[in-house]
Formats: C-alpha cells, structure tokens, sequence
C-alpha cells in the first residue's frame, strides 16, 4: 500500500458519501419550492404543512452537503496536486464558477429562506427557495462539465513547453457532448431519491394510522412523490439510453467494461447476468438478451461493439505499453446495480400509486417495508453509477492524456494521506449515524401544526415577537 | 494592469471577504461558552449569524476555486503543502456546520453540550490555522525548483507563523464580541461590549507586533502604509466600544481585518509563494498563473457576477438587520 492507493481509497469514499447528500439537496429543493408555490396559489395549508415538514428532512441533509463538498474541493489540491497543476486551466475554471455563480446563490437565499418567514413577503419567500433551488441545480452542470471533460477532454491544447492543459474552447468545455447528457441524467437520478423519500415518509404514516387527521395530506404527498419517482425513471432510462451510446463513442472502453465483453462482436448480446473467470476465458451461467447490446451501444441492432481485448492492444499501440483496462468485476456489477436499484424503486412507486388507487388508503405491511427500503434503493443507484463512470475511466483521471498514478501529489506523505483518510472515515461514519437518526426522528414526528405565518416587513412589530424560525 | 495581476488582486479580495465575513461568526462561535450563560442565550448568539454563516463560508469556497482556475500552481502547491493544518480545518468545518443546524434538533441538555463544543472548537481551529497558513504564506516555504513543498509539519511552525494563529485567534474573538454587542440585546449585549474591551488589550498588542514583523520580513512601502491604517482602524474600533458606538466599534474590526489580509498580500506581490530554499521555486503571480484565455473568460464572468453577489449578500444583511434578544427565542 503506498500514498497513491490511500488517496484513490479516499477520493472514492468521500465522493460516494458526498453524493448520499447532493441528490436529495437538489430533488428536494425543487421539490420543496413546488409545493410552496401550490400553498401560494391555492392558499391551502396542506401544502404549507408539506412545505414545512419535507423542508425540516431538506435542511437537516443540507447541512451535510455543503461540508463534504468543501472536502472535495480541497482534496484535488491535497491529494492531487499534479493533476491540479495539469489540468487547473480547465477544470479549475468551472469550479470557480459554480461558487460563483451557484453557491452562493444557493447558500444566501437558503439563509433567506429559512429564516425569512415572517421577514419577507409571501412572494419575495418563495423566489428564495426557487433561487436556492436553481442555485443547486446550476452548481450541478458546473461540476458535471468539469467530470465530463476529464471522461471526453475536448477544448484544449497541451502546452509543449510546461507539459500543462491549457483552454482553448471555453464553450466546447460546457457543451461537451457527454456533460450535456449527463447532467439531465444526474438531474432526473436526483428527483428518484427525493420522490422515493416523500413516498416513504408519507406512506409509513398512513399505513401506521389510517386514521391519521392528517391522512388526506399524506395521501396527497404519496401520489405527488410517486408520481415524480416515475417520471424521473422515465428520465433517467431516457437520458441512460443515450449516455451509453456516447459513452461507447467517446469511450469504448468503459461500454465493453460495462459489458464484460472480451471479444469485439457483431452483433452483440447484453449479458443480463453472467458468472464465469475473471479474464473471460470461461463462461459458467450466462443469461443473455440477444442484439440488445448492439442497439444501445450504437443504435442499430446488428451494430459492432468492440471487446477489451481489440481494445486493450489498439491502446498500447497508441499510449504505449501498460493495461488500458478497468476493473472488469467492478464495473460489470456497479453498471447493473445501478440499473436494478433504480428499476427497484420504480417498481414499488408503481405499487403506491395502485395502492392509493381511486381514493384508497393503502393498509398493506408490505407496502410499507417497500415503501421503507424505497429511498435506499435510487441512492445505491446513484452511487453504484459514479462509481461506474469513475472505474470505467480508469487507469486515466484525464481520459488519453494523464493517468491517475501521475496525478497524485508527490509531496504528501503515506502518513499523511492515511491520517486524513482515517480522520475523514470515521467523522462521516459517526455523521452518518447522526444524520440518519435525525431524518428518522423527524419523519416519524409528523406534519406540524402549522398557522399560516403572517409576513409583517414593516418595523413597527413588537420587538419581542418570537422568530418564526430560530435555531 | 494586466490579467494575471487583476486575478491576484481578486484572490486577494476574496481572502479579505472571507476573513472579516467569516471572522465574526468564527468569533460568535469562539465566544458561545464565554457569553452564553443558559441554552436560551447561546441560542440568541447562534441566530444573530444563524442566517449568513453560510453564505459567508461560500466566500472560501469562491476563494479555493478562483485560486485553483487562476492560479492552478499556487492552488496545487499550497494545499498539498499544508496539508495537515487544511485538514485540521477541513475536520473543524464539517462539525461546526452540522452543529449549527443539529444541536437544537433534540431537546436533551447533553445532546447540545456537545455540539456547543464542536461550535467552539470548530470555530476557533480554523481561526488560528488560517493565521498560520497565511503567516507561512508571507513568511514563505521550502519549495524545490519544480515548486514542490518540501518541509515537514514542524517547517510550518514557528514564532512568526504561531504569532500569526494566535492573531487571528484573537482578533476574530474581538470583531464577533463586536458583532454580538451590535446585532443582541439586554444582558448578551452588555457582556458582549466589555468582553469585546478585555480582548481588545489582548487584540491590539499581538496585531501590532505580528504586523510589525510581517514588514520586517518583507519590506513594501504600500504595505507600511496599510499596516499604520489597519492598527488605525483597531485602535478607532476599540474606542468606539469604550462609547458604546456599537456600529463604528464593528466598522473598526471590519476595516482591521480587511486591512490586515490585504497587507500580507501587498507585502509578498508580485510573489504568491515564496520559497525560503531554492529561489528557483518561488511562485509568482506569473509563472503559477493559468493561460490568459481561461483568465480572459474568468474576468468576464467575476465582471459580471461579483455586482450581483455583493448586492443579494448585502440584502441579507440588510433583511435580518434587527437586533434579537432572549425574548425573541421560541420556546419550543
């Protein structure tokens, strides 16, 4: 074990658990911010009720988002300091401009918003939750056009002289082909975990007490998340459809990895499940779709999709000698994973929408355990995905132009990569804890009781008058 | 005035906005125990920064990110350089933020106590480790000739960088007393304007003799000029207090400190980084700079943003601009 390994082991663990946080930020804020604008225009306090209660589970997620996200941003210059230098040019530039331009937007009108109730009139409110909204959703784009050029690097040139990166294309950076599809598609992965946690909360309440008071509201919040966990599937399918075709374009590499396909084939299986050697020289038990690979790697049925093999060898005739493959057992299972949990939480949001069926209250324990799993299900999705699309990459953190062993920080120390990887392990593992203990208390707290909070901007309130909201 | 300047002068500005912005609710945090004498006082010092806190944390964020898109050299060298001491701060922020919004999530005395704790120490660790960083930062580092740090943890600290800390430490104690005496009411703000006297006699001495010696080491004469302006600043704070001129009191710690980081990066321009081994190694604002193209498109885009940002921060400001009180906590 040496500091290159420690720190990829690190990168890893902090991006994974960072991404538990940013979808259910980004899905629920949007989703927030439409349910205050239904109490605004119909003036019915059920919305209110929503608003406040998914706004309480948004804001105790919030808090960790934002932390683990300074640690990312940090770590390229601690642990990758030769990849900052290679690459500041490029990938530095969006990511000064997501704090720019999104952060803090998010950030100050979420302070707004929290504390702005009785502060700010009615309208002035809600636009603080849409600015935040779109803040995220903004800051999203940025940092998914900084990933996808270091998976498709396009609108640059490398300097002879200082070895570096240097922009020439700023526009080519932000409308880079794979970041123009995998933002809807990290977007739409976003609304599947917050939809899928509305459900669950609403639906653990109604099957608990069908004679909650508040039953009818709950009713409401269980079709309006299952209804959005839908749509996002159709999205994510959609988007995942022709993500996988570019992906195939711009990195054949990281498909036939997807794939386990070893030898270059025409037309080409999509191997549903397939258990044999690592290398692929034997097959145990294949259970195999024929075509399907070769209509979503290329769009034509018969289409040819190259294997690992051809693969690995026109890659040594062009970067030289050395292994050009992932980890196969590695990105064969999290591509699946990925596409089984999300079709999972799918599944059980077509469940809720029949249970609730022309006015029913759904009694069934099973659906409430689906209902209970339910957003654990899309976040495995996302998690699997990224570490799909990370490990699909590899051994390149700039995909044909710098390899990852060469972007670690060769002034950083085993000791010190191991103190921090241990130091931020543990500090997330006990967070976690924390943070899960809170959503679970609050969500079983229920609706609050709420009067609807009379804006009063004017100075001429009493002075002692409690806030609306304090921490 | 060339890009590469105007990019240093930004980065600058921006690690001036995030110390005074952030110094005062660092300084709310340090102080929570010290003036906080029930759960309902401590929650009267948490809600006067409760709605900005963030928003002043992205000021760092902002700063990391144009330093890395500007200057990918700096960025790279700096944080794989201090790579402990940014660690520390890293491990700080993560338990300073979710306390914020955790500790009043139960109503359990013990629950809060502990994150009272992580509010203060996780408010006053980055204060004294970014004294230190900026300290190294002016005082300069081993770097080898392909800018790579070379020091170990014990390169980093010394008299002058440890000064530094414990400035920092103070001086952000002194600008959130000020701050607290301006935005409370009642017993907190009472407290809070004569704490802010007592530290001001520890403040003043440490900020004079650690800006004394930032000149000694590198002689700049805009930077003299700064430094005569910023000990101004404290002292016209300082005596504001004694008067109960509560605004001008904060005005004084505000300008201080603005004028405190704007001297260390007077005192080492056009340098960003200098290396106390191989001269070769110092970093420049030019040979750490990105291309001019990505400067060129960064200017356009801060041109046109930072207006719009300074003008919704400020109506933060401006919305939660009364002062609360224990009678202004809920009791829920």
């Amino acid at each position: 074990m040496d500091a290159l390994d420690v720190a990829r082991w690190q990168f890893g663990v902090t991006t994974v658990y960072h991404f538990l946080f940013v979808p259910l930020t980004i899905g629920l804020s949007v989703l927030v911010a439409i349910l205050q604008t239904m109490w605004l225009r119909t003036g019915n306090e059920r919305y209110l009720k929503l608003t406040k209660f998914y706004g309480k589970l948004f804001l105790i997620n919030f808090a960790m988002g934002i932390v683990t996200g300074i640690v990312q941003e940090f770590q390229f210059g601690m642990n990758w300091s030769d990849y900052s230098r290679f690459v500041g040019d490029i990938f530095g530039a969006p990511l000064a401009i997501e704090a720019l331009l999104a952060f803090f937007l998010e950030s100050t009108f979420l302070g707004l918003w929290i504390f702005g109730w009785d502060r700010l009139p009615k309208r002035v409110h809600l636009a603080c939750i849409w600015a935040a909204a779109i803040g995220s959703t903004v800051s999203a784009y940025f940092i998914l056009a900084a990933n996808s050029w270091m998976q498709n690097p396009v609108g640059y040139r490398i300097n002879p002289e200082s070895g570096r990166a240097e922009l020439t294309d700023f526009v080519a950076v932000l409308t880079n082909k794979v970041a123009l599809i995998t933002f809807p598609h990290t977007i739409f992965g976003c609304f599947l975990v917050a939809g899928s946690l509305i459900v669950a909360v609403a639906v653990w309440h109604l099957v608990r007490r069908p004679d909650n008071p508040d039953a009818d509201t709950y009713r409401f919040a269980a079709r309006f998340g299952a209804t959005v966990t839908l749509l996002a599937t159709a999205g994510v399918l959609a988007t995942g459809d022709i993500q996988s075709k570019i992906m195939t374009e711009v990195q054949p590499m990281k498909m036939a990895a997807a794939e386990g396909l070893y030898e270059t084939e025409s037309p080409a299986s999509f191997s549903v499940l397939t258990v044999g050697s690592l290398d692929g020289s034997r097959e145990l038990f294949a259970l195999k779709i024929p075509y399907l690979l070769s209509w979503l790697s290329t769009g034509d049925v018969n289409g040819e999709v190259h294997g690992i093999n051809d693969l690995q060898a026109q890659y040594t005739a062009q970067y030289g000698p050395g292994s050009y493959t992932p980890i196969i057992p590695v990105t064969y299972w999290s591509f699946r994973l990925m596409i089984g949990f999300g079709l999972a939480a799918a599944a059980i949001a077509v469940w809720t929408l029949w249970a609730h069926r022309r006015g029913r209250t759904p009694t069934s324990k099973w659906l409430l355990r689906a209902a209970l799993v339910m957003p654990v299900l899309p976040l495995a999705a996302n998690c699997f995905g990224w570490i799909f699309t990370e490990m699909g990459r590899q051994p390149w953190i700039v995909f044909g132009e710098m390899l990852t062993r060469d972007g670690v920080s060769r002034s950083v120390s085993l000791a010190e990569v191991l103190t921090s990887f241990t130091a931020f392990t543990l500090v997330y593992a006990t967070l976690a804890v924390v943070e899960v203990r809170l959503l679970v208390r609050y969500a079983r707290h229920g609706l609050p009781d709420t009067d609807p909070p009379e804006p009063d901007p004017t100075d001429h309130d009493d002075e002692d008058k409690p806030l609306a909201f304090a921490y | 005035m060339d890009l590469t300047t105007v990019w240093f002068l930004l980065i600058a500005v921006l690690f001036t906005g995030y110390f005074i912005l952030e110094g005062f609710d660092f300084g709310v945090g340090i102080l929570l125990p010290a003036l906080g004498r029930d759960d309902r006082e401590r929650r009267v010092l948490i809600n006067t920064i409760g709605p900005v806190w963030d928003g002043n944390e992205v000021w760092l964020i902002t700063a990391a990110g144009a330093m890395f898109a500007a200057f990918p050299e700096w960025y790279a060298t700096l944080f794989s350089g201090f790579y402990l001491p940014l660690l520390l701060i890293l491990i700080a922020l993560i338990f300073r933020n979710v306390a914020f919004e955790y500790r009043h999530k139960r109503p359990d005395a013990a629950w809060k106590a502990r994150w009272d704790t992580a509010i203060t120490v996780g408010s006053a660790v980055p204060a004294v480790a970014w004294g230190v960083i900026l300290a190294n930062i002016v005082h300069g580092v081993p770097l080898s000739a392909d800018h790579e740090y070379t020091g170990d943890l014990l390169a980093a600290l010394h008299p002058y960088t440890l000064l530094g800390g414990a400035t920092f430490l103070a001086l952000f104690a002194t600008h959130g007393a000020l701050f607290l005496a301006l935005k409370t009411t009642g017993d907190v703000r009472e407290r809070a304007n004569q704490l802010a006297g007592r530290l001001g006699m520890v403040t003043f001495p440490l900020t004079a003799v650690f800006l004394a010696w930032t000149l000694d080491l590198r002689q700049n004469p805009a930077a003299v000029a700064l430094t005569l302006l910023a000990i101004l600043a404290l002292v016209a704070g300082l005596a504001a207090n004694r008067v109960r001129r509560e605004g001008w009191a904060f005005t004084g710690t505000t300008v201080a400190t603005g004028l405190l980081v704007a001297t260390a990066f007077t005192a080492i321009f056009p340098d960003v980084l200098p290396s106390t081994t191989d001269p070769a190694g110092t970093l420049t604002t030019t040979n750490a700079a990105a291309s001019g193209y990505t400067l060129g498109i960064l200017t356009w885009i801060a041109a046109f943003c930072t207006p719009v940002v300074l003008a919704y921060q400020a109506w933060t400001y401006w919305v939660f601009r009364r002062r609360i009180g224990v009678a202004n906590i809920p009791t829920d």
